[in-house]
């Protein structure tokens, strides 16, 4: 080759890397692969301990945490499927119920979801500020100053 | 009236850049000197209407008109005035202003350096430039307008993302953005020596700076964003492997093979088509990035404006893309190599596989960014890799080229002989090896952590060898041994700013390794005077406290830190409520030290103060890879200091 000033020497040597670099690329992927699923998708091919990436609406009413064991248990649903989850640990701020969140974790024999990480989906639209004059939020303040020495 | 007056700025400056980028096409082939003096005045008219439109966004956030929409998406009335002018990069059409704004300098810049020292290429670097400044600017007139009006008008504002009320989420895009703008001119000189066919050294030498320069800002703009990532966001990383990081650690990855490779041409008259190739895809990243993250192909936790634009950034991608395949095609013949290499123990042999192995990383982090597209577009199924993969990858790889970097500055060119192999190595090597079975003897297992630190060592000791012996030699040329250290760094500025950029380089891995190593967390849900213990520390919840903050509530919660040997101190992570967001917002605490940042992160709580839930983080040697920072820094002044004359 014209551009290339090597030595079949070099392009051996190169030649190796690539093959090392695609070996290293491949055992990679095959295990770390994450899969994306609905709750709909989760229930009808889950496999316990396969890594999947779950996304879905966090149910209202669904969530239950119990801060002295750290343990958090809410449904994520797509609207068809429902699914437990469950997390050891503070979720993220955004996460709240009626909202979006995707978690990674695997399936458990058991019949639940364990999550290893929670991530709360950010909201893109435009959302009205809620009024700071109004009586919920005047009240969480209230309750908020109150323990002020 | 100042909205419409700005969005008819962006369009004049646009048909003015068309108009500029074409006539010094047709300067460049014609040889008319007036056409490229109207090209230049062309520049400067977009230069001055870009600043004008870009000042007239900011007269929009400091008066709080929220007829435009840009301005009431990203402030109200509570907002600082600082957080309003830098309001301006906080969203998409504000940072592509910005963008706009930083290649019209960019131009103004190489018309003012290169207009008679680089009279050939000239013209067709003027033409990319106000080409690549067009595009930003059709981009703002259509798909992405910042003075877009907004109806009705609203009362209030939005207000910016409260993670970006930080003076790192301020000066992150500058930094970033001056990087990828900065690659442009190495671009444009690129496509100059092909359009003429003057492939040789000249536009090397003369984008040397320009292209460290970009380099550094990408490399500050990377830095910054891992330490608001650090501060702000309150999982306790800098760096999580999401396709937005990935998309501005790909341009900097070739960039970086560049900044060698061009070392091998300059000596060998090598690698033309591989350095050109270089450049081009470094560039042609910058744009993949920005499609990448603005287009929404790939979800990312980065929460972007989506829309239109993802098409444009492809489209003019692919225009890059295959201009300059056509013109690397034209000029195939030209580009072939006037030397060979020799030996595999050389300097070009390191360069060479320096640039292999930064390429590989660079097609790791790609292949693992759209991994997902890939497998769905295959297979079927939405499949991704995560850090993981990444690591597991790039993890070697940069090993080998941290290898390299003690190898690379002081090999022999050609074929080095045993005796220049042992002149530089072998103190080197002993230290390193040495030092290796130091840091296993005192405890550290982990493999990754012993071979990163050794290799640490094993580099410095070449620099440190590199340095003294040049020092000596000129001892007994009989300067003083300051004058002698001064004069070195000074005249051979570019080698030895390298050297400071490798060490500041080594400097964060050393933190990137202790920080992955031997950083600790934990989580506890606390009663008010209860305590929880981490690596010899003791934190006991002492209360919450809750007050107003201006735009938004803050709580916070106040915890004791001893150890046996400190005084206790006071930390006090927090919550704060903004009133425009639907959650609240953490507040990390935190102190750096040289070896650990204490770290704490408030979750739930009682709103009757009486229980709190709290991580915990004792983070070991992040501040290194900060301290790197300032060290490459120092490492770059040092390699653009202007050519000294060599005195008679």
């Amino acid at each position: 080759m014209k551009g290339l000033p090597l030595k079949p020497k070099f392009v051996a040597g190169i030649a190796v890397l690539a093959l090392a670099l695609a070996y290293m690329i491949y055992a990679g992927v095959t295990q770390s692969a994450v899969y994306f699923v609905t709750p709909s998708e989760l229930h009808t091919a889950a496999k316990t301990g396969k890594a999947y990436r779950l996304g879905g609406m966090v149910e209202k009413g669904s969530v239950n945490w119990k801060p002295a064991t750290l343990d958090l248990r809410f449904t994520l649903s797509d609207g068809q499927a429902k699914v437990p989850v469950r997390h050891h640990g503070t979720a993220p701020d955004l996460f709240g119920e009626g909202r979006g969140a995707v978690v990674e974790g695997t399936w458990m024999s058991e019949g639940y979801f364990q999550a290893t990480l929670i991530m709360a989906k950010h909201s893109e639209e435009y959302k009205a500020p809620h009024d700071a004059a109004s009586p919920g939020y005047q009240e969480l303040m209230k309750s908020l100053r109150s323990d002020q020495k | 009236m100042t909205p419409e007056l700005g969005h008819g700025a962006i369009i004049v400056a646009g048909l003015l850049a068309i108009y500029g980028a074409l006539v010094s096409a047709i300067g460049g082939r014609t040889g008319r000197t007036a056409l490229l003096e109207s090209a230049q005045h062309a520049a400067l008219g977009v230069f001055g209407l870009v600043t004008f439109a870009m000042l007239l966004l900011i007269y929009s956030f400091l008066t709080f008109d929220f007829s435009v929409r840009y301005v009431a998406m990203n402030t109200n009335l509570q907002t600082p005035y600082y957080f309003r002018i830098t309001a301006l990069w906080g969203a998409l059409e504000g940072s592509l202003i910005l963008w706009a704004w930083m290649v019209a300098l960019y131009t103004l810049i190489v018309i003012l350096r290169h207009r008679h020292n680089a009279r050939e290429l000239y013209p067709w670097v003027l033409t990319t430039m106000l080409g690549v400044a067009a595009f930003f600017l059709i981009v703002m007139a259509v798909p992405a307008p910042p003075f877009e009006r907004m109806t009705p008008i609203p009362a209030n504002g939005r207000g910016l993302n409260p993670l970006l009320e930080d003076t790192g989420m301020i000066t992150h895009p500058v930094a970033l953005y001056l990087g990828f703008t900065g690659f442009t001119v190495p671009f444009a000189f690129a496509v100059g020596a092909l359009a003429t066919g003057r492939v040789g050294d000249r536009w090397i030498t003369l984008t040397r700076r320009w292209t460290i320069v970009a380099w550094y800002f990408l490399s500050l703009g990377l830095l910054i964003g891992g330490w608001w990532s650090y501060h702000v966001l309150g999982w306790g990383g800098y760096w999580a492997w999401d396709p937005v990081e990935n998309a501005a650690f790909m341009p900097w990855l070739t960039g970086t093979a560049f900044l060698h490779s061009v070392m091998i041409q300059e000596r060998r008259r090598m690698l033309k088509l591989w350095n050109i190739g270089l450049v081009i895809m470094t560039f042609a990243l910058t744009l993949f990035g920005t499609f990448l993250t603005r287009s929404g192909v790939i979800a990312s936790v980065h929460a972007f404006t989506q829309g239109a634009i993802g098409v444009f950034f492809l489209s003019f991608l692919s225009l890059v893309v295959l201009v300059s395949l056509a013109l690397l095609a034209w000029r195939w013949e030209a580009l072939a190599a006037e030397g060979e290499l020799d030996s595999v123990v050389s300097r070009e042999s390191a360069f060479l596989l320096n640039n292999v192995l930064l390429v590989a990383a660079t097609f790791t982090v790609f292949f693992g960014t759209v991994f997902p597209l890939l497998s769905e577009a295959v297979r079927g199924v939405k499949v991704s890799v995560g850090a993981p993969f990444f690591n597991q990858v790039t993890v070697p790889l940069f090993l080998g080229l941290l290898f390299l970097m003690g190898v690379g500055p002081l090999i022999a060119w050609r074929r080095a002989s045993r005796d220049n192999l042992r002149r530089n190595f072998l103190w080197p090597i002993a230290i390193g090896i040495v030092s290796a079975a130091i840091i296993f003897a005192a405890g550290v297992r982990s493999t990754l952590a012993v071979l990163t630190l050794a290799l640490t060592v094993f580099v410095t000791a070449t620099v440190a060898v590199d340095f003294v012996r040049a020092t000596r030699a000129r001892l007994r040329m009989g300067e003083g041994l300051l004058p002698a250290m001064g004069g070195l760094l000074v005249r051979h500025n570019r080698r030895y700013g390298g050297f400071a950029i490798h060490l500041g380089i080594l400097v964060i891995a050393v933190g990137v390794t202790g920080s992955q190593a031997w950083s600790l967390h934990r989580e506890a849900t606390l009663k008010k005077g209860e305590a929880v213990e981490l690596a010899g520390y003791t934190f006991q919840f002492a209360g919450l406290a809750a007050r107003d903050a201006g735009n938004h509530f803050l709580v916070e919660s106040t915890f004791k830190v001893t150890n046996g040997n400190i005084a206790p101190r006071e930390m006090r992570p927090a919550k704060k409520f903004y009133p425009q967001e639907q959650s609240p917002i953490a507040h990390v605490d935190y102190r750096l030290g040289w070896v650990e940042d204490l770290y704490l992160v408030l979750g739930d709580f009682e709103r009757d103060g009486s229980q709190a839930t709290v991580k915990v983080q004792v983070n070991r040697m992040v501040s290194w890879i900060w301290i790197g920072g300032v060290v490459l820094t120092l490492g770059t002044l040092l390699a653009i200091l202007p050519d000294r004359k060599k005195p008679a």
